[in-house]
């Protein structure tokens, strides 16, 4: 396979591309998912809590797993997203609930990129300090500025138009699960595309090792600059989708216990791989509910519980548990109808 | 003058509750975002041991302290040990569950409601020195913290574990190759940590208040002090405390409704400003 008579830029592009592929089981994931919107009618409403956090827990991979950023306060860009969204609503700037969606995604991704050169500066502790502060600061805005927030009591009256002018965002949920699965595809298309682009390659390098990936030549900085940037938005986005689904935007929103969900649901689902975000969502909202039945009000508890279990068993052991359904995973994503075995040598 | 002495006492209180965090910090490179949970322990024990079985205040806070410091020592032990080597990723993930659990329990034992402990009379109120006005519970803890703070230097200045200690935040493996246990010293420094802290929340739950969520709402304080003031000495996060609590506690008093935005913008001022905290070496790592 890797004969060396070819031109190293040939050799990339095949790689690149290899890594690319579409593999069966992703295909048939995102029918499984498309065919939600039809099997189960009754469920909408917790399968669109189920995208948003998907889409929340995507966000945080982009930094964490792929950039090896930890936020500690990744819920000031998702509150940003729903105070942008909902107010965009309520005071009818933007008619059209898609446009709103993206001026809200743009305006956390803005903060995110104006955030992110402080984010760069320091360790991992001066990181967690400053992601954990902005979102405390940007809490503590939404609850002085009350007036135009709501304060305490969240953002009320906000209204959704029609989407596209012809869907009306339903009582039931209908519209807003298709809306959601909708934008959570089209973001994970782009954030697939991105991480396995040369860039994507970049990061992975950059979290490695941040002195070695400059030394050949990656500019560090920068691409971190825009990857926050990036993933600033995905998360302003998810929190978009949730101020228009529900209609509404709370201080909730900002809170470090948000943080420190997604973080858990990215955890449970695995970094590294986009696909951990929405698992994990999935796990974690039948967890949640689960666990709410037994103590509705000291869930917080169990959420910590799981957490230490799942650092103190050793999270590269859990990995260690899936690992032959990983494999026969990999095994079906390489085989392809009417071709042997993909990738003869190993890379 | 009166909100400068506030702001003393209250970065002094400040200094007590996150030195513990810093040494930890410092010595293991482990990040512990359940500090507060020791201090909110050490709040909680007082009010029980003060309010419920009555024994004396001044009595109450060593025994806050003892609690505190057995808790944590007990704690490293059995949990944190096994924590050390794993990646800033799972510590995060490890102390803010330890938090989540913390702030659940103690909502499920105590109820979420604030709590106030009953401090003797001879602690209430005011008295004037040259015009200005100072509260006796203020200028206790400013005696108190004080105190502390000397003997702290002194430990570390001076005696023999002070400076195992310092070999072995300095350089781990060659303290180690010099036959200094530095398991040991951690426990040691661990539980002492803790138990400042748990004495912290004792002293503070008058003036910062007191409820389960406590550790989520001073983590911050936390992070600041010892982001802003280093970690390779006390005197770092010492000023790093004392400006702090000043800078509250004026925001607090001349610009009331922007007082939560003061303590940010100094953070990240600080950090524009020296990256690396106010008195940061040249660090061996």
């Amino acid at each position: 396979m890797s004969d060396i008579s070819r031109p190293l830029a040939d050799q990339v592009t095949e790689f690149l591309s290899r890594r690319a592929r579409w593999s069966p089981i992703e295909i048939a994931f995102w029918l499984v998912a498309a065919s939600t919107i039809w099997l189960f009618p009754a469920r909408h409403l917790i399968l669109t809590e189920i995208c948003i956090w998907a889409l929340f827990a995507l966000s945080l991979d982009l930094i964490l797993g792929y950039a090896g950023i930890i936020s500690l306060g990744h819920a000031a860009f998702f509150g940003l997203g729903a105070y942008a969204a909902g107010l965009i609503g309520k005071y009818d700037i933007i008619g059209e609930p898609a446009l709103a969606l993206v001026a809200s995604g743009l305006a956390a991704a803005g903060l995110g990129f104006a955030t992110s050169f402080l984010v760069l500066r320091g360790s991992d502790l001066t990181r967690l300090m400053v992601t954990f502060g902005i979102s405390l600061l940007l809490r503590e805005l939404a609850n002085k500025y009350s007036e135009i927030t709501g304060g305490a009591d969240g953002l009320q009256g906000v209204e959704i138009k029609p989407l596209l002018g012809a869907f009306r965002f339903d009582l039931y949920g209908h519209t807003g699960y298709a809306y959601s699965l909708v934008v959570l595809f089209v973001l994970f298309l782009l954030a697939r595309r991105i991480v396995q682009s040369p860039f994507g390659l970049s990061l992975q390098a950059i979290r490695g090792n941040p002195l070695r990936s400059s030394a050949v030549g990656i500019a560090t900085n920068w691409r971190l600059v825009a990857i926050y940037t990036l993933s600033a938005g995905y998360a302003g986005v998810a929190g978009a989708l949730l101020a228009q689904t529900q209609a509404f935007a709370s201080l909730e929103m900002f809170s470090v216990e948000r943080s420190a969900d997604v973080l858990l649901i990215l955890i449970i689902g695995g970094t590294g791989y986009l696909y951990g975000g929405i698992i994990g969502a999935l796990i974690f909202r039948f967890l949640q509910d689960y666990l709410s039945t037994l103590t509705a009000r000291y869930w917080q508890f169990w959420i910590g519980l799981i957490l230490i279990a799942i650092v103190l068993v050793g999270r590269d052991r859990i990995a260690g548990w899936t690992a032959p359904l990983r494999k026969l995973a990999d095994a079906l994503g390489r085989w392809r109808p009417g071709r042997p075995s993909a990738t003869g040598g190993k890379s | 003058m009166t909100i400068l002495f506030d702001g003393i006492a209250y970065g002094m209180l400040l200094f007590v509750l996150a030195c513990g965090l810093s040494v930890t910090l410092g010595l293991m490179n482990f990040i512990n975002l359940a500090h507060g949970a020791f201090a909110m322990a050490g709040g909680y024990i007082t009010v029980v041991l003060v309010n419920r079985l009555g024994v004396p205040f001044l009595l109450g806070l060593p025994l806050a302290f003892l609690f505190g410091a057995a808790l944590g020592a007990v704690l490293e032990r059995t949990l944190y040990v096994h924590v050390y080597a794993k990646s800033h990723l799972d510590q995060v993930l490890f102390t803010i569950g330890l938090v989540f659990m913390a702030v659940a329990g103690v909502d499920y034992v105590m109820g979420s409601s604030q709590q106030f402990i009953d401090i003797p009379t001879m602690l209430q109120g005011q008295f004037d020195v040259f015009g200005v006005r100072i509260g006796r519970y203020r200028l206790m803890i400013i005696v108190i913290c004080g105190l502390l703070t000397v003997a702290l230097q002194f430990i570390l200045a001076s005696t023999r574990f002070g400076s195992r200690l310092r070999a072995a935040v300095d350089d781990q493996r060659v303290a180690r190759g010099l036959g200094i246990n530095v398991g040991a010293v951690f426990g040691l420094t661990f539980a002492f940590g803790s138990g400042l802290a748990a004495l912290g929340g004792a002293l503070g739950a008058e003036i910062l208040g007191l409820d389960p969520n406590f550790p989520l709402k001073y983590l911050i304080y936390f992070l600041i002090v010892v982001t802003v003031g280093g970690t390779s000495s006390i005197t770092g996060p010492f000023v790093a405390s004392i400006l702090l609590g000043i800078g509250d506690v004026m925001g607090k008093y001349y610009v009331p409704t922007l007082s939560a935005f003061v303590i940010y913008s100094i953070m990240i001022v600080m950090l524009l400003w020296r990256p690396q905290g106010l008195f940061a070496r040249a660090s061996a790592r």
